[in-house]
């Protein structure tokens, strides 16, 4: 049970062992259609951490008073809530980016790492560790969607976060930034993560 | 191979001669007239073009067998299937093709295609048209920088494909500029082994007498795919091509021969063969008419391709006596 957990583990989870997009394959939506440049992925990641960690704090908070039968409903109230607040920053302060991440905003309600995490460890545990499980689950989806952004963003643009990598006589693998380079990038990323664990498993037995 | 034999008894038994190494070089034998018009047509570069191609695809094998911990890497490196799918892949490529974009074609086919998914007889899809269809969403620019023949001068003239000419400009000025006679003999710009029909009919008689190939899925390919051009061609033969030009233009000779009878990626079944080719006629038909590429060979293979599990189960033949 994940209550036994030091809080030192419950931070750390997110980011390799149960890494929301490498490890548990949830929120695939948003990590195929957004991470087609570093800074989409980074701040679609960055957007979705805030709503994890702020719905997380309000589900655990009010775990006592939330009925068991209605709880994804209301789960998805409170989370709903915290995606309209990002929708409205988003938009006011950095239009460009919002113009960018376009309907998957406001899909971060629907999102299965957001209402997964209510659901399985926000309602069972208390404030402070939710919120460590908020913050260590946010920061492993941005890495994971930062990581696809900026494989895609060399090689499908020849770019950096925006800072042109090559000379101009580079062409750059256009495929990659389309929906197709999202499939390929991912399925390599997810070989590497298995490849990795495999290595770990085997020096550790 | 000196793999220990294995001790067969009861009943007669008929020995089949195919090796994997036969079949794959009557393919390579098969492509020879295309590729002697191909560079009589284009220049030497051609020759280079596919060297790289072929060289690249089996080095990117080989390559991928050591890192995999294959045992045998030189005899399976040498299988010919990626020779094949080098080839194939040079021959989906237009002539001025850079070569750094050919061997990442070649890595497309060999590493992504069909070494991700197992290697020979796992790979879902076409090596060589995968590489193709990537390069051509990658790099558009290039990979649709066509050439007129110029039978061995070095002064390149571009121009349009037979079949983009077609989506672009109407029948009225392919009909100007193209006979049908051009596009059998092959005297069109267009991919490198795409060009010449009548080169590549003779490989494909030489595939079908030996046996490597059957007449399934050809047939029913360019047989649906003429019925359904031809069909808007009596409707309107002032806006539609006749079905003979389809035919005869772009990689539908190529395609209906030798990738889509690929025998890793097309069904098992005669019944289930004649449903593949009957669905590729018809992509392709819908892509020419109404897509937005003027060809739609390759992306109709490939999209048959990942039916073929489906139609293998629907067409399993009912075992009679066990």
């Amino acid at each position: 049970m994940s209550t036994k957990n030091s809080i030192g583990t419950v931070l750390t989870e997110g980011l390799w062992r149960s890494n929301p997009v490498l490890i548990l394959l949830l929120g695939m939506c948003p990590t195929l259609g957004v991470t087609s440049s570093a800074i989409n992925g980074i701040g679609m990641g960055l957007a979705t951490t805030f709503v994890l960690i702020m719905s997380n704090l309000v589900v655990s908070a009010m775990r006592g008073i939330i009925p068991k039968k209605m709880r994804i409903p209301c789960f998805i109230v409170i989370i709903a809530s915290f995606v309209t607040i990002v929708e409205m920053l988003t938009q006011a302060f950095t239009p460009a980016l919002y113009k960018a991440l376009g309907v998957f905003i406001p899909l971060i309600v629907v999102n299965c790492i957001v209402l997964g995490r209510s659901e399985a460890f926000a309602y069972k545990n208390s404030v402070f560790r939710s919120l460590l499980d908020g913050i260590g689950m946010g920061i492993g989806f941005t890495l994971a969607l930062g990581i696809m952004g900026t494989i895609r963003e060399i090689l499908g643009n020849g770019s950096i976060l925006g800072n042109p990598l090559f000379g101009e006589h580079f062409s750059p693998m256009l495929i990659m930034i389309m929906p197709p380079g999202a499939f390929l990038t991912l399925g390599y990323l997810l070989g590497l993560a298995n490849y990795i664990n495999r290595m770990r498993a085997r020096k550790g037995a | 191979m000196n793999m220990k034999r294995i001790v067969i008894a009861s009943s007669p038994h008929i020995h089949s001669e195919d090796t994997l190494h036969r079949v794959m070089y009557d393919v390579v034998i098969a492509l020879i007239p295309a590729m002697i018009i191909s560079t009589v047509f284009f220049g030497l570069r051609v020759l280079a073009v596919m060297g790289i191609a072929v060289i690249s695809a089996v080095l990117f094998e080989a390559g991928f067998l050591k890192l995999a911990g294959h045992d045998r890497i030189r005899s399976t490196a040498f299988d010919g299937s990626a020779i094949i799918a080098g080839l194939l892949l040079a021959f989906n490529v237009p002539p001025t093709c850079p070569f750094w974009i050919v061997i990442i074609g070649s890595f497309i086919a060999i590493v992504v295609t069909k070494h991700t998914f197992g290697g020979l007889g796992y790979n879902l899809f076409n090596p060589a048209l995968v590489g193709r269809i990537f390069l051509l969403i990658s790099f558009p620019v290039q990979m649709t920088a066509w050439t007129k023949p110029t039978f061995w001068k070095a002064d390149a003239l571009s121009g349009a494909t037979p079949l983009g000419v077609l989506k672009t400009e109407g029948l009225a000025a392919v009909q100007d500029m193209f006979s049908i006679q051009s596009n059998f003999i092959g005297t069109i710009p267009g991919c490198l082994g795409e060009i010449s029909a009548a080169a590549l009919l003779i490989g494909a008689g030489y595939l079908l007498v030996r046996k490597v190939i059957s007449w399934h899925i050809p047939v029913f390919f360019l047989g649906t795919l003429a019925v359904f051009t031809g069909l808007f061609w009596l409707i309107d033969s002032g806006t539609y091509a006749n079905p003979l030009f389809h035919i005869v233009s772009g990689g539908a000779i190529l395609g209906a021969f030798f990738m889509a009878t690929d025998m890793v990626t097309s069904p098992l079944t005669r019944n289930g063969q004649m449903i593949f080719g009957f669905g590729c006629g018809l992509l392709t038909g819908i892509i020419r008419l109404f897509g937005g590429y003027p060809e739609g060979v390759a992306f109709a293979i490939l999209l048959m391709n990942a039916t073929v599990p489906l139609i293998d189960r629907y067409t399993e033949v009912k075992k009679v006596g066990l």
